[in-house]
């Protein structure tokens, strides 16, 4: 049995303790917002939060996870009751998605890289934001995230 | 016969108490083959159309895929701003293949049912009517510029027509008295109004014009501004749905392992290893692959990996990068296919006081979107169903009835966001649907295949590796007087290797090559390996010959001022050459492709360890004008970004008949870190539309690689740049 929580709900799955997270999220538990990108932890679509942690669910085995709590782009959503997270809207304003595929992982990464370091350098978001994004849309996360933290900081 | 065709070009027909205005164009010709498992004639044109409901609400159904370029926003924008709709009551509907066909009441008002050939036969015929139907519908950049411009603005013209005269007739005043906006008519004279809801019934009995009056671009309401995009608010909150996320009750999960040598048949499979593991149903035995079915894809896949498979060896097994390229250079020294031919080359090159040769070559590259490629497929009650993300919905829903041996009709698909398209989810690149459907033929419930990665990098249709030489000859004068050009390939378009500049005498010729390596449309598709060619070349000349790269282009376009001016937007916007901190220098490229002109400087410096790092790109764009320039300018900074990755990391090599690369680990993608700052310019030329998703890629190869020479001294004449440690010298050495 592999027990942990996500988005707020307690889960128990009977499955095999080596089953990668981002599987056990999209096939057992049909949370698709996670995507599947490369299964190697080299792209970062897979990115969750664990306990607040960016992870990459891909190469993540659920019994690593064990007794934690999950947030999924689902979780993120939900959280922020009816409206989107600060992350979501300034990435809606800022116009960053294309094909979209990556951004669930992106936006997962920058929006715990923002909890746990509210104003960081733009060396902090190159050293913490390596997800691929195939279309290029770099130029507007940056300035999305410039944007979230300029915010915070004024 | 003129008149009906005339007639059915647009048509009415009243569902729900709505009216709905369609659009018949035609698929191109080049598509043909793929279209030819579309059934029937009347299949094979797609609509446009658009609704209007009595609640005033405006649907703009699209039928073309959105896979980022933002297209589910600027073409119901063309037919909103033409019909003058409230965008806020505009709402817009994916084109679902299957249902469009399923109704025939549907079709039956907007589509030509007449053959395929149909825009060829019309020519000369029916004037407007027949540039209308000449409508590309799928890739090259062309939603836009064809289906925008020629479908989904003549239709909301023309619906905009058939609502001011029904408020006309109700109102018993001339139409000159109506004005439309914000989906009213209102007759302003006596302050009186309808919403188009009101009107809609009575005007489905007007005859739509195939010729409307077209707004002049001073009077758009929406073209023109940056209209936030539709698809957006989804892609944020995880709800987007793409093919891989389809999820069906009894739904099983497949993976795949084809032969690595492309083409090579299975030899044996030891099914019986695996079949006692958790989850797995049955090993499927393909003719080329292996796969595993079972109740989870990661079962699956583990399963997967713990069969020994066996391929048979073929002589293609002996294949590698280097008898590729050992076979292309012979092939060059073999018989040509002319393709220019102006003045007489050979002669101006006997003549010339200075010759100067060199010889490019660019890998083979993989697509690599990042939504790996997946397909579900469910055959049923002599039915079949099929979940994906397509370029073509139509050219896939033919493809998998025609490996399933059933009639079109019976196969329905369910359109979805693509993650990712660059040509890789185009209709004749398919072996991911085709074994998806072999696959899920041995079932009774829906199968969704997925390639893990490393299949992704390994069996696609690759961008062609080529090979370009070139002989170039100056005068006594310094002028640039011969121009020849031979490659190895079959281009498309076949104007991806001309170069604008006016040079007397040009030649330029290709070879045939044939390799097992599968090959396929990548964004910009020919135009981005030769435009690092001929921009790499033409600035090899520009230094060769003492002149500056910038005027040096500058000189041979006095005959094509839209070229010159994009480049001397570029320049002036980069601040060519002036104030660039130590260390730094730049590189100029221009090229035209898919009717817009692009041209790019890139700022470029060395680091420590030799590398290239590229500061800041200036992108200049004439693509006539922009509809949603927001979008023109993110698809510009896609562009960029996705050539500078193949410029600095892309490379697909081949070694005992297969790949080498096989995840983002060796087929490195430019991430955050790497990223330029892009800065895009737009200019409003006026000009014929041209498309954007993707003119701004092939540029930044030269670009990059011209400012690597100022700083090196070294011209780069292969990709990519990671290959090379690069020394930096003293710029007065260069």
């Amino acid at each position: 049995m592999a027990r942990f929580r996500v988005n707020g709900v307690e889960q128990e799955l009977d499955i095999e303790p080596e089953m990668p997270l981002l599987w056990a999220l999209r096939d057992e538990l049909g949370l698709t917002g996670t995507k599947f990108g490369c299964g190697v932890a080299a792209c970062g679509a897979c990115t969750v939060q664990v306990n607040g942690n960016p992870v990459r669910s891909c190469v993540t085995p659920v019994s690593a996870v064990e007794g934690t709590e999950i947030t999924t782009i689902e979780g993120l959503t939900a959280s922020a009751g009816a409206l989107l997270s600060p992350v979501q809207q300034a990435w809606i304003e800022h116009q960053v998605p294309q094909c979209g595929y990556c951004q669930s992982g992106m936006i997962m990464a920058v929006s715990a890289l923002l909890t746990s370091n509210p104003n960081p350098t733009d060396a902090d978001v190159d050293g913490a934001i390596t997800n691929v994004c195939r279309c290029g849309t770099y130029p507007r996360v940056r300035r999305a995230i410039r944007s979230l933290t300029s915010t915070t900081t004024a | 016969m003129k008149m009906n065709r005339r007639r059915f070009l647009l048509g009415t027909t009243v569902i729900g108490g709505g009216l709905l205005i369609g659009y018949a164009t035609t698929r191109p010709s080049k598509h043909a083959q793929a279209n030819a498992n579309l059934a029937t004639d009347e299949q094979s044109f797609l609509t446009t159309w658009l609704r209007i409901d009595p609640d005033n609400t405006v649907t703009v159904i699209v039928p073309h895929s959105e896979m980022g370029q933002g297209v589910l926003t600027s073409l119901p924008m063309m037919a909103a701003d033409e019909m003058d709709a409230d965008w806020s009551k505009v709402r817009v509907e994916q084109a679902p293949a299957t249902d469009l066909f399923a109704n025939g009441v549907l079709i039956k008002g907007f589509a030509v049912s007449m053959g395929v050939s149909v825009p060829r036969f019309l020519d000369g015929l029916i004037d407007t009517a027949a540039q209308i139907m000449n409508i590309q519908i799928t890739g090259g950049s062309s939603s836009v510029r064809f289906t925008g411009e020629n479908g989904m603005r003549v239709a909301g013209a023309a619906a905009r027509e058939m609502l001011i005269k029904t408020a006309a007739a109700r109102w018993e005043v001339p139409e000159s008295e109506l004005t439309a906006r914000l989906s009213h008519v209102h007759h302003e004279a006596t302050g009186r109004s309808f919403t188009y809801g009101d009107l809609v019934t009575d005007a489905a009995r007007f005859e739509p014009s195939p010729t409307p009056v077209l707004k002049d671009p001073s009077a758009f309401t929406l073209m023109g501004k940056s209209i936030p995009r539709i698809d957006i608010p989804a892609k944020v909150d995880g709800s987007a749905a793409y093919g891989i996320d389809a999820r069906l009750p009894g739904m099983l999960y497949a993976a795949v392992k084809t032969s690595p040598v492309f083409g090579n048949k299975l030899v044996s499979v030891n099914s019986d290893a695996v079949m006692q593991r958790r989850g797995v149903v049955r090993v499927v035995e393909l003719e080329d692959a292996v796969a595993v079915v079972a109740d989870n894809y990661w079962r699956a896949k583990e399963a997967l990996a713990a069969l020994d498979i066996r391929f048979e060896e073929t002589a293609n097994d002996q294949v590698s990068t280097q008898s590729i390229y050992a076979q292309y250079d012979t092939a060059l020294q073999g018989e040509l296919e002319e393709d220019v031919e102006e003045g007489d080359t050979p002669a101006a090159l006997a003549s010339a006081a200075q010759v100067i040769e060199a010889t490019y070559r660019v890998p083979y590259l993989a697509h690599a979107a990042m939504e790996p490629m997946n397909c579900t497929v469910h055959f049923h009650d002599g039915k079949c169903d099929v979940w994906t993300g397509t370029q073509d919905n139509l050219g896939i829903r033919g493809r998998v009835a025609s490996v399933a041996e059933m009639d079109e009709n019976d196969v329905t698909l369910h359109p979805f966001y693509l993650g990712g398209g660059f040509g890789r989810r185009l209709p004749n690149v398919t072996n991911t649907i085709d074994q998806a459907t072999r696959i899920a033929q041995q079932f009774d419930v829906p199968v969704k295949t997925i390639w893990s990665r490393e299949e992704d990098i390994q069996q696609d249709y690759y961008r062609p590796a080529v090979t370009s030489k070139f002989r170039a000859g100056f005068d006594a004068n310094n002028r640039l007087i011969a121009w020849e050009n031979h490659y190895i390939g079959r281009n498309e378009p076949a104007e991806a290797a001309h170069t604008p500049y006016s040079i007397e005498n040009k030649s330029i010729a290709f070879a045939e090559s044939e390799t097992h390596v599968p090959f396929g449309a990548w964004r910009s598709v020919a135009h981005s390996q030769h435009t690092f060619f001929l921009e790499s070349f033409v600035d090899e000349l520009a230094h060769r010959s003492g002149q500056n790269p910038y005027q040096f282009r500058l000189d041979m376009l006095a005959d094509k001022p839209r070229h010159a001016a994009v480049l001397r937007a570029a320049a002036e916007r980069a601040g060519w050459e002036r104030n660039l901190p130590e260390g730094h220098a730049q590189g100029i490229a221009l090229q035209e492709s898919f009717g817009s002109i692009v041209a790019q400087v890139a700022e470029v410096s060395i680091t420590p360890d030799g590398q290239v790092r590229v500061h800041r790109v200036t992108c200049a764009v004439d693509c006539g004008r922009a509809i949603n320039p927001d979008t023109v300018a993110s698809q510009a900074e896609s562009g960029v970004i996705f050539g500078l990755t193949a410029a600095l990391f892309g490379e697909i090599t081949i070694e005992q008949g297969r790949v080498v690369q096989s995840n983002f680990t060796d087929y490195e993608m430019l991430r955050l870190a790497d990223s330029p700052e892009i800065d895009v310019v737009t200019i409003k030329s006026g000009a014929a539309l041209g498309g954007l998703g993707e003119p701004a890629t092939p540029p930044v190869a030269a670009a990059v690689a011209n400012a690597v020479y100022i700083l090196t001294g070294q011209r780069v004449r292969e990709l990519p740049l990671k290959n090379y440690r690069f020394t930096t010298v003293p710029p007065e050495s260069v």
